[in-house]
């Protein structure tokens, strides 16, 4: 077996100056791309979709800015600014055009915009109206299921407003043979292809968009040759002279054929990563087991001499800043979804192959290295974990979370491996997983997966029990009985259930209309070309081209379900202690207490509403009165104390997070009321739907939407995260919060879960420190648990980081499936981030 | 195997994921009650037997309840993936497990009926057979050795130190395996020559190799208030890392491996 070396490389001084003028500066929204994209369009109209698409994208390679920075080795952009950020008006555009005034000042993501950018903008969108992806889509949907969107049963605003992303594409292949060979087997599927086939017309323009997107790469790539030769020739200093022939030489041979070096390879791969997220908005563009693909490459040149590991080193943390350059603006719901400019480019290490040996290697800690040298929030580094894996990994991974930045979020082998398999993948497959976006497990290169495809808020449902189906007057959910008649826990719970099975039915009529409109529309060429067996069906992916199709919605807040049947199982139906009506008597009040802002701000809008209605006027002076007045929840006081003394004793029972069986087990019966009627269903590319449990950081703004819960949730404050506990919930140390989550079934939730752990950092203090948290993660993963990941900063630090943002713009901490820095997040989030449990070592 | 499980005892708290008192990822156990009265006692709860009420952020808080080995064990077993992780397991600490030696016997040695590793800390303070009982249950011993003059730990402990010197001696010979541990209390024995003193003598005992120092803190203070005790050490500080680390030097002078913290 080959040696693997572990030894840490120090990172360059050229990686410091990269990662000093990446971040220079506000990003900045540019126009270009979206007025390229808008005038290819209105040249092609008549032409098949597939080749208006790449004809656009090759418009694209031909006249995006080219810009080499100073101290790059690995290259290319799709914008002129540093972290700049293109549109993409095809999929939608209309809140951005209504955000054009506030989008540089919110509280999540802001992006700088110049008045002539949003007037060039707003020229380009009047050729997008009605031509839109989300337009479509909306017109796809089930009146029932826009009725359930308006009133936040769940979002599926992901897939709607933006490309779809969440792809890993075959990085080796393109590595290997380059676009020029992608290009030849298209031909050559292309000649197959007899004029009196059925679907001649449809395979035929799509092979040929395949092969026009492969020339566009190359095109692109010559492009930045060409400019390195002349950067090179005005260049007086003679080692950055050399550099920069180098990357001419680099460009001129990748991506276009296979890569003859390991430098050749980042370049390469680089390129890839790139063009993706030019070609659409989709995030979550995964470069997955990168320690893999390139692993022949940097081998090869070490064994050869031609490449010191220092050098790999260097390319690698060129390669890390890069992935910190690519930027999306969202709509400001949405952003604080995601927040903190993220890209979710998930990049995982470790694991083993497809034959079932483990596959670490140099390049596995090597990556881990390149994280601590940029020490900024991309790749989203994951590592798998089996229980082969080298202790030394883990230990150096332990290294990296240490330093708190978040990364990497842990995997279990051995529970993602048997849940795909039950999904239909290979065994060999399986086990060559790779993660995407933030939690979402998939075979690499064959599978075009939907993850993220919805947020449901498990919370919403249970509150329409209390309402019988009805949301602010509206019949949203089945009416499942008055409050009276569910007089048995056993009703009540199947009431729930009830209310989940319809929600969930309303959200795959929302997301099969938007699969639907994105074949429809946006079929990807690009992309499709690295996906197999989309150029051997001659289809493209997001018409079903991919090997795997999946739809992965993912539900959240099973920790306040948990806690909230608990309750009202023992408070109401054991000790009845309370009656129901009386439960959502209190639920409705707020149990007495203070509203938060937000929650009485929407409360404060729809009163407003009523009013105006009414034909009446109200005065900003009289809105800022009745908001005082919902705000402090002025009832009379004896019902206050009511309320209060119910919410206390909710506060006294135990609750998830806590390992004890009685409580975790409605936790367990919980996830099932979703992940099990998920997977029943079928997606609009011939695949299947399965769940995921993870919020990225929706639990957030959807539990702004969101009332009182009967777990003495407040109304308006964040819903659990993910899998995770209530935050603050699980005072029994992260061994019993850890057993707690490993009881909910994660093998059926094959689009993954997420659980945020958070450590004060003595608590991975020396020797003993490391050692117990890893044996914390492989104990965890014994149980069959899935995912893990860690939050270590002090929550002292944190609070000090709200109050001086000033000091800590280096802060990098995890949110949900993927990190990002501190100070860019809403002080809603940081509140949620600084609020989570903190796990002491003793 | 015997059944042990309905010997009562009385504990104080149970804590989880103690990385730093025993190998691995363990479980502590604290059981109430010690006979020794250490000024800087950072648990003033544990030294009364009696069941006490203590004043923790205003809220009056019961501590102490009895419990049998049955709860407790239903409690440290929940850890056991953990346990065989890390090579971890349970630990008895107080207060002094010797104070209610019965209970702390029935536990340890349910404890290895289960292939649970076990581990205790103590002070040592015990007539010999007591401690004889318990020590084929037991793991690791991690015992403290406070100072070697006897009029100075009798001052500050209220106890005088020959029956500890004594049992360190026979526990060294007997013991699986025995871990010295100081904490280093300024005023006291912070200084280079008390604690070379206390490594001398460790690492004569037999089979010792390993000493800790367990830096002085004042965590425990707001304890005494919420017992309505008086406070005796004052605003003293911690001892530096700076002089934490010249008494590791000190300590190592003696061939015996020193750690600071547990």
């Amino acid at each position: 077996m080959q040696k693997v070396y572990t030894a840490e490389i120090k990172k360059s001084d050229r990686i410091s100056k990269l990662v000093e003028d990446l971040y220079s500066g506000t990003p900045t929204i540019e126009s270009t791309r979206a007025e390229i994209l808008t005038e290819s369009f209105k040249a092609t109209e008549g032409m098949s979709i597939y080749l208006r698409k790449s004809r656009a994208f090759k418009a694209m390679a031909e006249k995006l800015p080219v810009v080499i920075r100073d101290n790059e080795l690995i290259v290319g952009g799709n914008c002129l600014t540093p972290r700049g950020c293109p549109t993409f008006p095809e999929f939608s555009n209309k809140w951005l055009e209504a955000e054009f005034d506030t989008v540089a000042t919110r509280s999540a993501d802001p992006f700088y915009i110049s008045k002539e950018t949003a007037e060039k903008l707003k020229e380009v969108h009047k050729y997008w109206q009605g031509r839109t992806t989300s337009e479509l889509a909306t017109s796809y949907m089930a009146p029932e299921a826009l009725t359930a969107i308006e009133h936040n049963i769940f979002t599926v605003g992901n897939y709607f407003y933006n490309g779809i992303g969440h792809v890993n594409v075959d990085y080796a292949k393109v590595l290997k043979i380059g676009f020029n060979g992608i290009y030849e087997y298209a031909k050559s599927e292309r000649d197959k292809c007899n004029i009196y086939d059925a679907d001649y017309a449809k395979r035929y323009n799509f092979l040929s968009s395949v092969m026009e997107s492969c020339e566009a790469a190359v095109i692109f790539a010559k492009r930045y040759s060409d400019e390195a030769r002349k950067l090179a020739d005005n260049c007086s200093d003679i080692n950055r002279r050399n550099e920069l022939l180098n990357i001419a030489q680099v460009c001129a041979n990748v991506p276009a054929n296979g890569a003859k070096s390991f430098y050749e390879a980042c370049q390469s791969f680089w390129f890839v990563q790139l063009l993706i997220q030019t070609e659409s908005s989709g995030h979550s563009i995964s470069p997955g087991r990168f320690d893999q693909y390139m692993y022949p490459y940097y081998i090869k040149d070490i064994e050869s001499g031609k490449l010191t590991r220092e050098q790999a080193q260097e390319l690698i943390d060129c390669v890390w800043v890069k992935l910190n350059s690519l930027n999306k603006v969202r709509d400001a719901l949405s952003a604080e979804g995601f927040a903190g400019y993220s890209m979710f480019q998930n990049l995982i290490v470790g694991g083993q192959d497809k034959n079932g040996v483990d596959a670490t290697n140099d390049l596995s800690y090597m990556c881990i290295s390149a994280s601590m040298h940029v020490n900024l929030p991309q790749p989203s580094l994951s590592m798998r974990v089996w229980n082969g894996t080298p202790h030394d990994l883990l230990v150096k991974a332990a290294q990296l979370t240490k330093t708190g930045i978040g990364l990497p979020a842990y995997y279990n082998d051995e529970i993602i491996i048997p849940a795909l398999i039950s999904r239909g993948l290979t065994l060999e497959d399986a086990r060559d997983y790779c993660i995407i976006g933030c939690v979402e497990p998939q075979k690499g290169g064959k599978t075009d997966g939907w993850h993220d495809a919805a947020f449901f808020n498990m919370c919403r449902t249970l509150e329409l029990v209390f309402s019988n189906g009805v949301d602010k007057g509206v019949q949203v959910g089945p009416k499942t009985g008055t409050l009276s008649s569910l007089d048995t826990y056993d009703k009540f719970f199947n009431a729930y259930k009830e209310q989940m099975d319809y929600a969930i039915k309303l959200m795959v009529n929302a997301d099969n209309a938007v699969d639907a409109a994105h074949m429809e529309r946006c079929p990807l060429p690009f992309v499709s070309s690295m996906l197999e067996d989309c150029i051997g069906r001659g289809k493209s992916a997001q018409e079903g081209g991919a090997v795997y199709n999946f739809t992965g919605p993912q539900g959240f807040g099973i920790a306040n379900v948990a806690d909230a049947l608990y309750a009202v199982n023992e408070l109401v139906y054991k000790t009845k202690t309370v009656t129901l009506c009386e439960y959502a008597d209190a639920m409705k009040n707020n149990f007495g207490m203070e509203y938060c802002d937000g929650y009485a701000k929407s409360l404060t809008v729809d009163v407003v509403k009523e009013i105006v209605n009414k034909g009446f006027e109200v005065t900003p002076q009289q809105i800022t009165e009745i908001f005082n007045q919902i705000k402090s929840n002025n009832i009379a006081e004896d019902k206050k104390k009511k309320y209060k003394a119910l919410y206390e004793k909710i506060k006294a029972l135990p609750k998830f997070g806590n390992d004890i069986d009685e409580v975790d087990m409605f936790g367990r019966e919980a996830a099932y009321t979703y992940t099990r009627p998920v997977e029943k269903y079928e997606n609009a590319r011939g695949g299947k739907y399965h769940a995921g449990l993870y919020p990225v950081s929706a639990n957030v703004p959807l539990g702004m939407q969101t009332g009182a819960t009967p777990d003495a949730r407040l109304a308006g404050t964040p819903v659990a995260d993910g899998v995770s506990p209530a935050a603050g919930a699980d005072t029994n140390g992260p061994t019993a919060s850890a057993n707690s989550v490993a009881k909910l079934d994660h093998g059926i939730a094959s689009n993954g879960t997420l659980f945020n752990m958070k450590f004060h950092p003595s608590a991975l203090k020396g020797a003993s420190g490391i050692e117990g948290f890893i044996s914390l993660i492989r104990a965890f993963f014994d149980q069959k648990g899935m995912h893990m990941q860690f939050n270590v900063v002090s929550r002292e630090t944190l609070r000090d980081a709200q109050l001086h943002p000033e000091n800590y713009k280096n802060l990098v901490v995890r949110v949900a499936g993927y990190s990002a820095l501190f100070t860019t997040l809403s002080k809603s989030l940081q509140d949620d981030i600084i609020n989570r449990t903190e796990q002491g070592g003793f | 195997m015997s059944d042990y499980s309905n010997v009562i005892g009385r504990i104080f708290d149970i804590q989880k994921f103690s990385v730093h008192d025993g190998p691995g990822i363990r479980t502590i156990v604290f059981l109430k009650g010690c006979a020794l009265r250490c000024r800087w006692c950072c648990n003033p709860e544990s030294q009364k037997y009696e069941i006490q009420t203590m004043l923790q952020n205003g809220k009056e808080k019961t501590i102490g309840r009895d419990v049998s080995v049955g709860e407790v064990m239903k409690t440290v077993k929940q850890d056991m993936p953990y346990y065989r992780r890390s090579g971890g397991g349970l630990t008895l600490s107080g207060g002094e497990m010797l104070c209610q030696s019965d209970f702390a016997y029935a536990l340890l040695r349910t404890a290895k009926e289960n292939a649970i590793n076990t581990a205790v800390e103590t002070t040592g303070f015990a007539e010999w057979e007591t401690i004889e009982k318990l020590l084929p249950y037991i793991d690791t011993v991690l015992m403290d050795i406070k100072h070697t003059d006897s009029a100075k730990h009798k001052e500050f402990t209220t106890r005088s130190n020959e029956l500890i010197l004594e049992n360190a001696v026979k526990i060294a010979e007997n013991a699986k395996k025995l871990i010295i541990r100081v904490p280093v209390i300024p005023t006291f024995n912070d200084t280079e020559a008390e604690i070379g003193s206390i490594a001398g003598f460790a690492a004569s005992l037999k089979g010792v190799d390993e000493i800790n120092l367990l830096p002085y803190h004042s965590f425990g203070r707001d304890k005494y208030e919420g017992l309505g005790r008086d406070y005796k050490m004052g605003d003293l500080p911690s001892p530096t890392d700076e002089k934490m680390q010249r008494l590791k030097a000190v300590a190592e002078g003696y061939g015996l491996k020193c750690k600071i913290g547990g």
